[in-house]
This record gives structure tokens, C-alpha cells and sequence, in this order.
């Protein structure tokens, strides 16, 4: 664990703590399986946006996405009676599509990745929007898939299945970005593009892998999400995800500007996330309020990484004058 | 407008230090100007010219030392202070807006205003700059677009918007390197009218025979300190460039003889997408150091990039060990056996937060991997043999390549490559700001890697290091290879005449 995880855990526990004690509510079995099963609906979606912020990318068409993939898998089952497993490989080709056309309009033409993923937001929620004519997919009454709901909505021993895909995508997540080739060349390309294409590495094909990489894990959170609403309106279904996702894997630790993060880091993001949530609907404290409690605890979050980050380079700086009046001899 | 105008100008630097983070590039420097004076300041390559600029204009703060402007100590510079105290700066690196005319470029910031809504007094500012470009003599008016200007017109314009602060010192980084003769002719003209009228002006080149045309004392700096004054009278070409080259040279270059073997790398009418006009020949051998130097813009760099695989080879053919590569990429050129220092150490060749490890490990991973895992033995295995083979001295390997001296930093940019096995090494400027005893380990490594068979192409400025360790030399010069010398023809005097036209 990085020491910045380290910070992050105990603020984790600290927030935990208070809201523990203020309202012992929050220990309860009931809400304790509800937040985890949010925190595992959200994980997924910010490991995601983690691959593409770790190279210097960002990726604004999450929640438009999880709305598109939503509506389209539920109708795949609900109007066409598709074979769920069926409707579960078409819409993750979709969503593996469409990571790699905002990959190759980034690498190939240049676009920048803001710009990219903006104009996804729009257009796939505009289409999501279109495909139900402004209303509402969703399972007709009455209907029943158990093994689908059992898999994606059901839980084991009280655990809600989305913690363990959560879990499941998280372990996978870590061994691949701290522990692959891809992962050294995702941070690698990320901090310094120069330097990596001088070492080598094919920067275009890694930046296209982190896109559809971030796409296929979004279209997975979305047949989840579909599950979990049951029901899917998609002018609201999503709305804002990508900011939720953006905000956890910032207050992990990763740098807009590429090249810093740990998966450790996005996971404990997303659960300080979810129960800063909670700390509001359990403190009373008015639900209005809700984004401007997070907004200021990333802030924070944000100036004291800078802070530390600034103390850094202050102490390269003594390490190296230090050693110029040490040595005495000049150097340069 | 201020009262600073009035007088003239009295500037001293003194004892100024800049340390960055693994290399000194200023180290104790002191320089004064005085209003009317035209100071040279020349050194070579990577002297600490550019840095000392940067210091005396506000862009970076010294470590140590004083600046004192008319008998007082400034502290903090500001390039906004820097401007009220009438001090005007023309950058090497030119950097005009082409989205706005030539006026709006020449008066960006300090903008004429009129009326109670402040708009933009256009007629105004057309008379201020009018009789500045007629000054200069200028192709352009005030009103042309600046985006189809030449470069040689966009250095004319940086020059016209130094000269509309109405300075008392004027400092000018390389104003005529992309200048005709007839331009500079102007502007050495233009330098003598103001230093008449009690102007300092700083002149920053490489061109010496323009400061000893020009210059009433030259300042030379070498690897980041004073290297010595030249008064009036005793500025000639000879004595600068003995200055800049220094005496102190010799013990460390072991002159080991090298039997070069079959060529390596052959260009063949090799065109770079930086001098397209000129075919380039060369021809690398086996166990060779062949160095290719000349002056900064000379195209070596931008040929490093090109044989690497960076930038686009135009047209022409690159043969490595007699094959000719199509379709060139980096990962081309290291699966062909070639690889790049470059020189850029902290950009190009490193990452600067990464670990050692990291560092050295990264272009080796595909080797060192297992089913796309990193194997992370392996890896620092790999960096703990590399710390003992290039005697690489840090804390710890888990330290970040950032924290170590340049010298260090440059090691472990070699032993990234080393990891590879190459069969042709290009170094870009290898030594450039690292200490006297890591230099002396690279030539050594250089020496050994030849011995080994290894072909060497290192590109070098410093004339001492072309001259002590190369086996052969070709210079360029405006994009083409102006000649190649034998090891018995090399001589300063034989590098430059052909490196300077």
C-alpha cells in the first residue's frame, strides 16, 4: 500500500467512526448491505474511469453509456426475448465498440479525450433517449428471470453480488495495473508520453487498450445498474456517473494529469464516497446539501495530495544543493 | 513613463547559484552591465547562458546570489518588474501569436487605451510601432497578419516588441539565427545606435564573429561558471574559443585504438523531416565512435530522431547491418539493435517519478515478463546487475530517478539500453550536465562498448570530448554534413571552420 492509501483508509475509518458513533443506525445489518451494495454498483464503473485517468485521458460518456447498454439490454430481454446470456455478449461487444472508437478518434485523429467522451455523453443518451421514445424500458410485469437476477441483483450469505463482482474486478484491476506489462505502460504512457514512445512502447495501441478497457467495465456496471433499477429511464438513468467515478479515482490518488494511482486508492475512494452518502441521510443533514459535503471533502483531499506533492520537490531541491556544498566541488 | 527611464542602466549579478535537482547549471556566476555597453556572453553548448538568462529575467529564482539593479538588491524578479525596470528580452525560442497582427503582437500587454470604456486605441498603437519597424527595416507593417510571416520576420518582430518597452537593456538569446546577412547587418547597426544613446545591450550568440564585430567586452561562461572577461580590444574569435574550450582537458580520454569492422548503419540520401532539401550520407562501422557534431540547429538532432524512428524519414534509405528498414518505428529500430541516449535526460530519457528499477526495467519488460505479467525478480535483478556494472550510486534502487545527481540520472538511461543488447548506440550530448568523474565512467563504458563491437554515434558540442574520444568525426552544419574528419585531422580550428560556414 502506498502511503497515500494509507491516508485515505484512515480518513475512510475516521468518517466511518463519527457516523458510527452519531448514529449507530449505520453499523445496522440493513444499511451496512445497502451502502456496500452501492459502493459495489459504483466501484465498478470508477475502476474504469481509473484505466483512463492513468493516461492523462478522461472519460465523460460513463453515465450516458450505462444509460445506452441499460436500455438496450433490458429490451434485448424484455421486447425481443434474447436469451439473457445473449443479450449480456451483444451489449458488451456494443460497449467494447465504443471504447474503441473513442480510442482510435484519440489516438488516430488527434481529438482530445475531453472532447471525445463529451460529445459521447451527448450522443448516447440522446439515442438511449430516442430508442424509448423519452420513456421507460423495462421488464414487463410479471416477468421472471431468476438465474439472471439470482447472478446479477441476488446476494450470498447477505452479501449483495455486485460486492463481489466489485471485488472480483478490483483484484483483476490491481494485478493488471500494478502488476502487468500493460499496467507499467499505462502509467509509463500516461506520465510521459516523450519518454515512453523514446523507450519503445507503442502509446498508440496502449491508449486505445485503456478505452476499451474502461468501456467493457462500464458496460458490465451498466447491465448491473439495469438490474438493480429493474427499470430504465434513460433522460435520468446514469446522470452524472462519470463525475462519481472522476471524483473516487482523484481522491485514490490519481492525477488528472496521468501516470499516478493505485487501485487500492479508487476502491477506497469510492467507499469514502458512498459513505459520505450515507453520513448525510443518516446525520439529518439536509440531502441538498449532499454534493457540496463530497465536493469539500475531495477539495480537501485535493489540496493536501498538492501540498505533500510541493514538500516533495522542496526536499529534492535541499537533497541537491546539499550536495553541491558537501561535495565542493561543482558538478554541473 | 517611469522614472527608471531617466538614467541609465546599472545591472550586477553576483555570485549567482542554480541548482536543479541532479545537475548545477549556474554555479556562482557573476556579470555586470552598464547603460551604453554591448556585452558578448558566449559559451558553449549548455554553459549556463540560457540559465543566467532565465534568472535575470524573472523566470527562475537562484538559489543563491544577488541581482542588483541600479545599487539596490531586487529579490524577487517578476518578468512584469523586470519590464518596469526597462530591461527588454528577446527569446531564442520564438513564440509570436499568429492569431494576432503585427500591433497587437509588438504591444501585447501594454495595449493603448482611450475613452471611459478603455477600448483599444487601434491608430494609437499603429503610430507607436510604425517608426520601431521602420527602425529595423522591416519587410511587414503594423497591420500585416503575423501568422505568414517568416521566421526570420518573427524574429524581427520578438526584436520590434523588446524595443517598444523603450529598454535601457536590451538582452538578445541568438537574435540572428534564423536572420540573412543583410538582416543582421541591420540589426548590428540598430545595437550600435542604442548602446549611442546609452543603451546596455546583452548579446547572446553563437555567431562570434558578430560579437567581435559588435561587443565592447565579452563574458564567457563554461559548464556553468565564469571562464574569464575579454576587454576591449582583446575580442577576437581565437581568443574566445579558447576561453569557451578551456585549458583544463586531456587526462581522461584514453585514447584506445578501435579496429573498426563492416558497416552497422549506412544512410543512403537520408532526408529528415527537419531538412528535407539536404541527402544525407553516412556510414557507421562496427566498433567505431563516430561523432557527429556542429551547432545547435545544425540538424543532429533532429537526424538522432529520425534514425530512431521518432520522426518520419522523408525519403532515402536506412540500412542496419545491411537490411534496409521500411517502415520505421522505435520499436523497429530497438528490434533492429539500435538505440537512443537522447538528450533530453529528463523528458526523453527518464521518468523522472518512476523508481530505478522502473526506469531500467522498461524496455525490457517483453523479456522480462511472463504471460504479460512483470516478473519482479527479474526486473531488480536486472537493476541491481546494471547498479554494479555502470557502478550507479544511490540510497536505493526503489528510489525515484528524479533524487539522483545527472550523472547517475545518465547511467541508468545507458543501462536501460545496455539491458538490450544493442549493436548500435546513438548518444545524444551523453555528458552534458553531469559531473567530471561520471563523465570520465562514460567514456570509459563508451571505450569498452566499442572494444566490444559496438558502432557508436555520439553527438557532442564539447569540443574537448569530440576531440579526445572520437575515432572519427563528421560536422554538421545547416542540415548537411559539412565534412567528416579522420582522428589525425581533429583540431578545434578544423571542427569549426566547418561547422560555422
Amino acid at each position: 500500500m502506498q502511503k497515500k492509501d494509507i491516508g485515505l483508509a484512515t480518513l475512510v475509518m475516521t468518517v466511518g467512526a463519527i457516523v458510527a458513533v452519531m448514529n449507530p443506525r449505520f453499523l445496522s445489518p440493513i444499511n451496512l448491505a445497502n451502502t456496500a451494495n452501492l459502493i459495489g454498483l459504483f466501484g465498478l464503473f470508477s475502476i474504469a474511469e481509473a484505466f483512463v485517468i492513468v493516461t492523462a485521458g478522461i472519460e465523460l460518456s460513463i453515465g450516458s453509456v450505462i444509460a445506452l447498454i441499460g436500455v438496450i439490454f433490458v429490451d434485448l430481454i424484455a421486447s425481443f426475448g434474447v436469451p439473457w446470456p445473449v443479450a449480456l455478449a451483444i451489449v458488451m461487444v456494443l460497449s467494447v465498440t465504443i471504447g474503441l472508437l473513442h480510442g482510435w478518434l484519440i489516438t488516430r485523429l488527434k481529438l482530445q479525450p475531453f472532447v471525445v467522451t463529451l460529445c459521447g455523453l451527448l450522443i448516447y443518451r440522446g439515442i438511449a433517449r430516442f430508442y424509448t421514445r423519452d420513456g421507460t424500458a423495462g421488464f414487463t410485469f410479471g416477468s421472471d428471470f431468476p438465474m439472471l437476477e439470482y447472478l446479477i441483483a441476488g446476494r450470498t450469505a447477505g452479501v449483495p453480488h455486485s460486492v463481489v463482482a466489485f471485488l472480483l474486478v478490483a483484484v483483476a484491476a490491481w494485478f493488471l495495473l500494478h502488476r502487468t506489462v500493460l499496467g507499467r505502460h499505462l502509467f509509463a504512457v500516461g506520465k510521459n508520453p516523450e519518454a515512453a514512445s523514446f523507450s519503445g512502447i507503442d502509446t498508440t495501441r496502449v491508449i486505445i487498450q485503456a478505452y476499451v478497457l474502461c468501456a467493457f467495465l462500464t458496460g458490465i456496471s451498466a447491465v448491473f445498474f439495469a438490474m438493480y433499477t429493474r427499470s430504465v429511464q434513460p433522460s435520468s438513468h446514469g446522470n452524472f456517473y462519470e463525475l462519481y467515478g472522476i471524483a473516487a479515482a482523484v481522491l485514490g490518488g490519481f492525477s488528472l494529469r496521468g501516470g499516478e494511482g493505485s487501485i487500492i486508492g479508487v476502491v477506497l475512494g469510492v467507499i469514502l464516497l458512498q459513505v459520505l452518502q450515507n453520513l448525510v441521510n443518516l446525520l439529518g443533514i439536509p440531502s441538498s446539501l449532499n454534493f457540496a459535503v463530497m465536493g469539500s471533502v475531495i477539495l480537501a483531499g485535493v489540496i493536501a495530495d498538492t501540498q505533500f506533492s510541493r514538500y516533495r520537490d522542496a526536499r529534492r531541491q535541499a537533497i541537491a544543493m546539499a550536495a553541491l556544498e558537501d561535495g565542493g566541488k561543482p558538478q554541473a | 513613463m517611469t522614472a527608471y527611464r531617466q538614467k541609465d542602466i546599472s545591472l550586477d549579478l553576483l555570485g549567482i547559484t542554480k541548482v536543479y535537482p541532479g545537475a548545477i547549471a549556474l554555479n556562482n556566476v557573476s556579470l555586470s552591465i552598464r547603460g551604453g555597453e554591448v556585452v558578448g556572453l558566449v559559451g558553449e553548448n549548455g554553459a549556463g547562458k540560457s540559465t543566467l538568462m532565465k534568472v535575470l529575467s524573472g523566470a527562475i529564482a537562484p538559489d543563491e546570489g544577488h541581482i542588483v539593479i541600479d545599487g539596490k538588491e531586487v529579490t524577487s524578479l517578476t518578468s512584469a518588474r523586470v519590464h518596469e525596470r526597462g530591461i527588454a528580452l528577446v527569446h531564442q525560442e520564438l513564440n509570436p501569436f499568429p492569431n494576432l497582427n503585427v500591433t497587437a503582437n509588438v504591444l501585447l500587454g501594454r495595449e493603448i487605451r482611450r475613452g471611459m470604456f478603455g477600448f483599444l486605441d487601434q491608430a494609437a498603437m499603429e503610430r507607436k510601432v510604425a517608426p520601431i519597424l521602420a527602425r529595423l527595416d522591416t519587410r511587414f507593417g503594423p497591420n500585416d497578419a503575423v501568422s505568414g510571416l517568416s521566421l526570420a520576420d518573427q524574429q524581427l518582430l520578438e526584436i520590434a516588441r523588446a524595443l517598444s518597452i523603450d529598454p535601457r537593456l536590451l538582452i538578445l538569446d541568438e537574435p540572428t539565427s534564423s536572420l540573412t546577412l543583410s538582416e543582421t547587418k541591420r540589426l548590428l547597426d540598430v545595437i550600435r545606435q542604442l548602446s549611442a544613446d546609452g543603451v546596455a545591450v546583452l548579446f547572446i550568440t553563437h555567431r562570434l564573429a558578430e560579437v567581435e564585430e559588435v561587443a565592447s567586452r565579452v563574458v564567457v561562461l563554461r559548464d556553468g561558471r565564469n571562464a574569464g572577461t575579454l576587454g576591449c580590444g582583446e575580442i577576437t574569435k581565437d581568443a574566445m574559443i579558447r576561453m569557451m574550450i578551456g585549458r583544463d582537458v586531456g587526462q581522461f580520454y584514453e585514447k584506445a585504438e578501435h579496429d573498426p569492422g563492416r558497416p552497422v548503419l549506412e544512410l543512403k540520401g537520408l532526408r529528415t523531416k527537419a531538412y528535407p532539401q539536404h541527402p544525407l550520407d553516412l556510414c557507421l562501422r562496427a566498433g567505431e565512435i563516430l561523432c557527429l557534431t556542429g551547432l545547435v540547429g545544425a540538424g543532429r538532432t533532429e537526424l538522432a530522431r529520425a534514425l530512431f524512428g521518432i520522426d518520419r524519414i522523408e525519403a532515402g534509405v536506412l540500412e542496419i547491418e545491411g537490411r534496409r528498414l521500411v517502415g520505421h518505428s522505435v520499436p523497429a529500430a530497438i528490434a533492429a539493435g539500435l538505440c537512443l541516449v537522447p538528450e533530453d535526460r529528463k523528458t526523453e530519457g527518464l521518468f523522472l517519478d518512476f523508481s530505478i528499477t522502473e526506469n531500467i526495467a522498461l524496455p525490457s519488460h517483453a523479456a522480462l515478463s511472463r504471460l504479460g505479467f512483470v516478473d519482479i525478480g527479474a526486473e531488480t535483478a536486472l537493476a541491481e546487475a546494471s547498479r554494479r556494472k555502470l557502478n550507479i550510486k544511490t540510497a536505493g534502487l526503489g528510489r525515484a530517478a528524479a533524487e539522483m545527481s545527472g550523472g547517475n540520472q545518465q547511467k541508468v538511461v545507458l543501462a536501460k539500453w545496455l539491458a538490450m543488447k544493442p549493436r548500435i548506440i546513438i548518444l545524444d550530448e551523453p555528458t552534458r550536465g553531469i559531473d567530471v568523474g561520471a563523465k570520465a565512467e562514460v567514456y570509459r563504458l563508451m571505450q569498452a562498448l566499442a572494444a566490444d563491437g559496438v558502432a557508436l554515434l555520439m553527438i557532442s558540442s564539447d569540443m574537448e570530448e569530440v576531440i579526445g574520444i572520437s575515432d572519427r568525426v563528421a560536422v554538421m552544419c545547416r542540415g548537411r554534413i559539412a565534412g567528416t574528419l579522420a582522428r589525425d585531422q581533429l583540431t578545434e580550428e578544423t571542427i569549426l571552420q566547418l561547422a560555422v560556414e
